[in-house]
């Protein structure tokens, strides 16, 4: 088990360090991810229903389905 | 006593969503064309043992990956885009979307970052056998992701295999069959997988024409159009008949969308089918939509107003109507969610049965105005039929191709490679103008019948969505510009410098 694990890891190792092109792409992978998942997700994307409960979301979500309904009739008249 | 939801806000995140779908199916095509073609490639080099069709092989792999590497996760940015500007969308559909991501997520994972690996890194290492696997299954790990993501978005057009629960605000799968092989998902699968190996061998023909163009690599290029016409051909022939049937769910489960596809008002029996202005193919609109020249296909006012006969023998009813049922629906949630506060569940019980009989209208309770229910007729009239037309010149294109790598007069013709080459950019129109009727057509529903986009969305302020509207602009557009770059600089330096 622990021979396949460094096989596994010496194969990935040796490919990475044999990378002539693919350096670049790896380079605009790793900002590409940096910015979305660190600068977007945290700055720009925080889920809209974070820090309530299952209950509270359920009540939360509930209240808004019926209110935008009542919001759409409320505006014809 | 209520905040009124700023419909600049619904137009904000609906352009920001369709901003990041778009740019994404940039890539997602390609990579599921391409996998096709260089898997073809190198099943050739390991049969014939020729060194020529490995090299060939390991061409198309590093478009693939250049591909690969600026498209990759890019579409996570949709499931941000659902938790923050879709938050009751993302609640109310609870699992059933949940649960096709979640598959697809972890197996796009293991299968790409696995055989990937084995694909780039493995030529001196592997047997030529395991590569190979390794590289289909590459193509294959892709397009069970491409699966699992066209399950979900195939329920949002049709939803099946669930039931509403108004305890949790959730729509729960009881039927997880049903989700997952919906015939709307099975057809939506094909059409779009196979529409993508058509983009794959537009690309692959038209990069190859350009060396064509520039005297170089002839034979590997005169190759490369032969395996490309091969599978374009068969691809294009099977999107067409996709196509057809997926026209017919359409008649059956979006009518409204059809009818905005062909710029039908009044419908009737006996449809002709419009190609443009007033040239038109008589009663082949019925026999699309009804497999029956004779068929009645509704038209936009008669959808509107009700009153025909449907294919089940029941008489449509009106916008109105349903408007009518759907408030009744969200009436009755409110009444059941108090009786369950007050703990009268006898009352509790009368306002659930209320609620599931008029559950099929939920989502028109939220409709104020009927010409709301219409989506943009002139833009689904013509992307219908730029996606239509140029799947027909696709047709003809790959059998041109094929006849003349067969005559071996392929390098010959320069008026030809140039039309190859600029046949690329209309590969992606095509596909664009796909997901344009696909999605502005469900328009104004995220999910068909039961929640439009004024009730889908999360109460956020319209500004926030512009700011990261054009923060992804400016990043796609950078993103673009660096694969563009990328992509030509190794189509510049060509096979012979794998």
């Amino acid at each position: 088990m622990k021979k396949q694990i460094i096989t596994i890891f010496q194969f990935y190792r040796d490919g990475f360090r044999e990378m002539t092109w693919g350096r670049t792409l790896w380079w605009l992978i790793l900002v590409k991810l940096f910015v979305i998942f660190v600068i977007l997700k945290l700055f720009f994307f925080p889920s809209f229903l974070k820090g309530k409960t299952e209950q509270e979301k359920q009540e939360y979500v509930g209240t808004e389905l019926i209110d935008r309904a009542l919001e759409e009739s409320k505006e014809i008249h | 006593m209520f905040e009124t939801i700023d419909t600049s806000m619904i137009d904000w995140s609906r352009a920001q969503f369709a901003l990041t779908a778009m740019y994404h199916w940039l890539f997602v095509p390609l990579t599921l064309g391409l996998a096709v073609v260089m898997g073809t490639m190198e099943t050739l080099y390991v049969v014939t043992g020729k060194e020529f069709w490995k090299r060939t092989a390991q061409f198309w792999m590093k478009l693939f990956g250049i591909n690969f590497a600026v498209g990759v996760a890019t579409g996570l940015i949709l499931e941000f885009e659902f938790g923050t500007n879709w938050s009751n969308y993302s609640w109310f559909v609870g699992d059933i979307f949940g649960a096709p991501l979640a598959i697809e997520g972890i197996l796009a994972f293991f299968m790409e970052a696995t055989f990937v690996a084995v694909m780039f890194f493995g030529w001196k290492k592997v047997s030529k056998g395991f590569h190979l696997a390794s590289t289909w299954l590459t193509g294959l790990g892709a397009t069970i992701s491409a699966w699992w993501i066209l399950v979900a978005n195939a329920w949002m057009q049709h939803p099946v295999g669930m039931a509403f629960n108004p305890d949790t605000m959730r729509n729960e799968m009881v039927d997880f069959l049903a989700v997952a092989f919906s015939p709307v998902a099975v057809m939506k699968f094909l059409h779009t997988v196979l529409s993508s190996w058509v983009l794959g061998a537009v690309f692959v023909i038209g990069i190859s024409a350009w060396y064509l163009l520039r005297k170089r690599e002839t034979e590997f290029a005169v190759a490369s159009i032969k395996v490309a016409s091969y599978i374009g051909l068969f691809a294009a022939l099977v999107t067409a008949g996709t196509g057809d049937k997926s026209a017919y769910q359409v008649a059956h489960v979006q009518p409204m969308k059809l009818a905005a596809m062909e710029g039908l008002y009044d419908g009737g029996y006996r449809e002709p089918l419009t190609v443009v202005g007033s040239l038109k193919i008589p009663y082949m609109l019925s026999f699309l939509a009804t497999h029956d020249t004779n068929g009645y296909v509704p038209g936009i006012n008669d959808l509107l107003n009700g009153g025909y006969e449907q294919a089940d023998g029941t008489v449509a009813i009106s916008a109105e109507e349903k408007i009518a049922r759907g408030k009744l629906a969200i009436e009755a949630l409110g009444q059941y969610r108090q009786a369950k506060q007050a703990g009268d569940e006898a009352a509790a019980g009368i306002s659930r049965r209320t609620l599931e009989e008029n559950m099929p209208y939920f989502g028109y309770g939220y409709i104020k105005d009927p010409a709301t229910l219409v989506p943009h007729v002139g833009l689904m009239f013509w992307s219908f039929r730029i996606m239509v037309g140029l799947g027909c010149y696709f047709i003809l294109f790959f059998a041109v191709m094929l006849f003349l790598a067969y005559k071996k007069e392929l390098a010959r013709f320069s008026w030809l490679h140039h039309i190859a080459l600029w046949s690329i950019p209309l590969a992606y129109i095509a596909s664009q103008a796909g997901w344009i009727v696909a999605e502005v057509g469900r328009q104004p529903w995220t999910i068909q019948d039961m929640l439009p986009v004024n009730a889908a969305i999360s109460r956020l302020e319209a500004g926030s969505v512009q700011t990261t509207f054009f923060i992804f602009l400016v990043m796609f557009t950078v993103l673009m510009i660096a694969e563009i770059g990328i992509m030509v600089k190794a189509i510049r330096k060509g096979p012979e410098h794998v």
